[in-house]
């Protein structure tokens, strides 16, 4: 589930729940939404629950998209499962965005 | 259990009976005339514990065991004769093998210390392979992890990759997601195989947002991998997506072919695949520049080298080698089945079977009880048909149970030879008795108070070769194990022809500890007990083997647990034998039942005499005295009134028997109501509650479904005994 919000720095959005095969069809058209609507968007990871590689994919679309209109994408606040799917996969630097690493 | 677990199991615990065929065989080499066969024996045991190992991947334990078969085989060649170093070797080989399997069982891997030391024994044996074989063209003992994905892989002519990592490149399926694959989670297990040391996720095919579509997998990765685990394994976390994705697995230190292979089999650009190929580590720049020159060198001279026969050349696909390696393991495991004859059953399935058994003897006893009280002769008759089935069907399970001791025995040999080693004697073992049978509980048991005894024979009991010419004796020692049946209980004995217990100083230390006072008369027989005493120790010198002052006394704790018993005997200077007397059996018993009031008692029976009547003229009778005696046949026999003893309540009847039982050659004598006669059954053992009891040893189930109790000859015995001794003492007084 994707939230959306103007503040005065710019756009937050904010995913909520799963970010899975399951629901990824519909977390594309909510992207797609998203990144139109802002040339700088922060996008907020800290609510995400569960993440595989269809959401990694979205995320990876976001970016390349944004790359490709020359507007900027921040993901903060990665969440636990996040980073973990991006150490994986080893896509920390391709997103290049600031990662607060908390001790476990 | 899953059945992996289960095949493992099987196979640690073949693993451990090739190992003691293993040693066995080792430690007869030097006798033997004819070598060969021995030789055989060994090598086909090192041999199937490798083979079954690769089949685990337990690499620890297929490495090592390479080492000590390639010497052995050597040995079978006659290339390397046998020799007195060499066995020890191989029985030191042997240990490390019993340890790789342990660790194996236990999941617990190597410690530093164990790693080193196979990695000594391997180089001893590498230098002992070398030094004994006269062929000129030696092959090296492949000590390398990787023996299933390299060996028996012929190598194109091309320069090896220095890399020590496999290179792994997956590309999927677009419909990976679709079919429930998650790449995420074949990279979790992945992980678990071992490290891994870069990764580089490509989406070179990923389409404009608008585009894409989000159930699509467009992924594909490099990695750099750094694992012991063999090609098998790894192919094995992608076997799930291999039919429909692309995955190409090189081991480490491929040839720069295979990465040209790999180059040209992937849908990216060569340039930018062997970019990451050097960026993962998995190539060095100058490789990839070979790598790319022989691609331009090999289409410029149209040479077709088809990509099949370069995989199968270099060694991509082992499954064949591995598939014909299991094939020959498994005519060897059919040959080896037949000729031990034997199947390994469950030792608690077993125990359900005599539980079963023994509850058809009580139902089968109950039922012929009630066919005679019916007075049907065919009835009758037909029954006692089946009491006799059902009695040779108990018999027959029982059976089951009885092991030979020599295999324990034979475990000896081994000990009495690093030992007299290390303590610098010259000892033989001589073992008699080795087809006895005992129930395999009491085996496993006894083992351990045995090793204490054979230690102490032969550190404190055998001396040093020069001082036995001194004393006139042969300077080689003798320990022996003997093994006999005496009235329904084996006794095992351990015996030597050394120096025997020396009774002036047992006496000595005694005193000095308290145990015994100043002038007090005490017998040959009270003095040798005396080492059985805790922490008694009168050894002169504190070795690695014994004389810390701990063991005999657990030794004899440990019997004394098994229903057992322990004594002594010695004669200074020429020698000691240890006798431990056990019962057969924890299962079964043949008893004596009788009656007391309204209860019933069963009496082992090969403790029972006889039985007398109890009347005035033979007996100093007191029916209000617990204890008293009778004179049988001139004899004194102290008998004790078991309704007394358990506080049964009632009165005496006007005749009373007493069954004149014998324990280690004292005889007493047990005051009954009414006796009933033999009686089989098997013992059920007593909950916790009951187990402070004395007298009692168990109990079981009549035919009536009554409850017996099975009375404990022995601490009766002995408890009638000290009551007679502390009495006689108080009338002296």
């Amino acid at each position: 589930m994707l939230t959306f919000a103007q503040t005065e720095k710019g756009c937050i959005a904010r995913i909520e729940g799963p970010m899975t095969i399951n629901n990824a069809m519909e977390l594309k058209n909510q992207f797609i939404s998203a990144l139109r609507a802002s040339q700088d968007l922060e996008l907020d990871l800290a609510a995400v629950t569960d993440i595989d590689t269809a959401g990694l994919q979205l995320l990876i679309m976001a970016k390349q998209q944004q790359i490709f209109v020359q507007h900027n994408l921040t993901l903060i606040h990665h969440s636990k499962t996040v980073f973990e799917a991006f150490e994986i996969l080893g896509l920390v630097s391709w997103f290049n965005d600031p990662i607060v690493i908390t001790r476990q | 259990m899953d059945e992996l677990e289960q095949v493992l199991g099987l196979y640690i615990s073949e693993s451990r009976e090739l190992l003691d065929e293993m040693e066995s065989l080792l430690l007869n080499l030097e006798q033997e005339e004819d070598k060969n066969e021995s030789l055989s024996g060994i090598f086909r045991a090192a041999h199937t514990i490798k083979g079954s190992a690769g089949i685990f991947s337990l690499d620890d334990v297929v490495n090592f065991t390479h080492g000590v078969e390639s010497l052995l085989d050597k040995m079978r060649d006659g290339k390397i004769k046998p020799n007195t170093e060499l066995t020890s070797l191989l029985l030191n080989c042997k240990d490390h093998i019993s340890l790789l399997i342990d660790n194996v069982e236990h999941k617990t891997s190597q410690t530093k210390y164990d790693e080193l030391n196979g990695k000594a024994l391997l180089q001893t044996l590498t230098t002992m392979g070398e030094l004994g074989s006269t062929d000129t063209t030696q092959e090296q003992p492949i000590v390398s992890t990787q023996i299933t994905a390299t060996a028996a892989v012929e190598r194109v002519n091309s320069p090896e990759v220095t890399s020590d990592n496999w290179h792994i490149s997956v590309r999927y399926h677009p419909d990976s997601f679709r079919f429930g694959m998650d790449p995420l989670a074949i990279l979790r297990y992945l992980a678990t195989l071992g490290k891994i040391e870069s990764i580089t996720t490509l989406f070179p095919n990923f389409p404009s947002a608008f585009e894409m579509d989000p159930e699509t997998c467009y992924l594909g990765y490099e990695i750099n991998f750094n694992s012991q685990a063999d090609k098998l394994e790894i192919e094995g976390a992608f076997e799930f997506i291999r039919d429909d994705s692309q995955v190409h697995i090189l081991p480490p230190s491929s040839c720069i072919s295979d990465y040209i292979a790999l180059i040209k089999a992937l849908p990216e650009q060569d340039f930018q695949l062997g970019e990451i190929l050097v960026q993962s580590g998995s190539l060095t720049p100058n490789e990839l520049e070979y790598a790319l020159g022989l691609q331009r060198d090999l289409k410029s001279q149209s040479i077709n080298m088809p990509l099949g026969s370069i995989v199968v050349n270099n060694g991509l696909t082992p499954q064949p080698v591995l598939e014909s390696a299991i094939v020959k393991q498994n005519q060897i495991r059919e040959v080896k089945t037949i000729e031990i004859q034997s199947i390994r059953v469950d030792a608690e399935k077993l125990d359900q079977l005599i539980n079963l058994v023994g509850e058809l003897v009580i139902a089968g006893a109950s039922s012929s009880l009630h066919s005679q009280h019916s007075g049907d002769r065919i009835l009758i008759e037909s029954f006692s048909i089946l009491t006799r089935l059902v009695e040779e069907v108990r018999d027959a399970a029982l059976q089951l149970r009885m092991v030979q001791i020599g295999v324990t025995f034979n475990r000896f040999q081994r000990v009495v030879r690093d030992v007299a080693k290390e303590l610098g004697k010259d000892i033989e073992l001589v073992i008699t008795g080795a087809e006895t049978e005992l129930d395999k509980t009491v085996v496993e048991k006894i083992s351990d108070p045995l090793m204490h005894l054979v230690r102490n024979s032969m550190d404190h009991g055998i001396e040093a070769p020069d001082v036995r010419m001194e004393k006139q004796k042969p300077p080689k020692g003798r320990l022996c194990l003997n093994a006999y049946h005496d009235s329904g209980m084996i006794v095992i004995e351990v015996s030597d022809d050394g120096a025997g217990l020396n009774h002036e100083k047992i006496l000595k230390k005694a005193q000095d500890r308290g145990l015994i006072k100043d002038g007090e008369a005490i017998d040959i027989k009270e003095i040798n007990n005396l080492i059985f005493e805790p922490g008694f120790s009168t050894a002169d010198a504190v070795t690695n083997l014994s004389g810390r002052g701990v063991g005999m006394d657990v030794v004899k704790r440990n019997i004394t647990a098994l229903r057992g018993t322990v004594e002594v005997q010695s004669a200074f200077g020429k020698g000691a034998i240890f006798s431990i007397r056990l019962p057969l059996t924890l299962a079964t018993i043949e008893g004596f039942l009788v009656e007391i009031e309204n209860s019933s008692f069963v009496i082992p029976l090969n403790m029972v005499l006889e039985c007398v009547e109890l009347n005035e003229t033979n007996s100093d009778i007191n029916a209000n005295c617990q204890q008293s005696y009778i004179n049988l046949r001139g004899e004194v026999l102290p008998f004790i009134r078991l309704r007394r003893m358990f506080n049964l309540g009632g009165n005496t009847p006007n005749r009373e028997n007493v069954i004149v039982v014998s324990y280690l050659g004292s005889k007493v004598g047990l005051a009954v109501d009414k006796l009933v006669g033999e009686f089989q059954t098997v013992i059920k053992p007593l909950g916790n509650i009951f187990s402070h009891i004395q007298g009692i040893s168990g109990s079981t189930v009549l035919g009536s479904g009554e409850v017996a109790l099975i009375l404990d000859v022995p601490s009766l015995v002995q408890k009638i005994l000290t009551i007679e001794s502390a009495k006689a003492v108080y009338s002296q007084v």
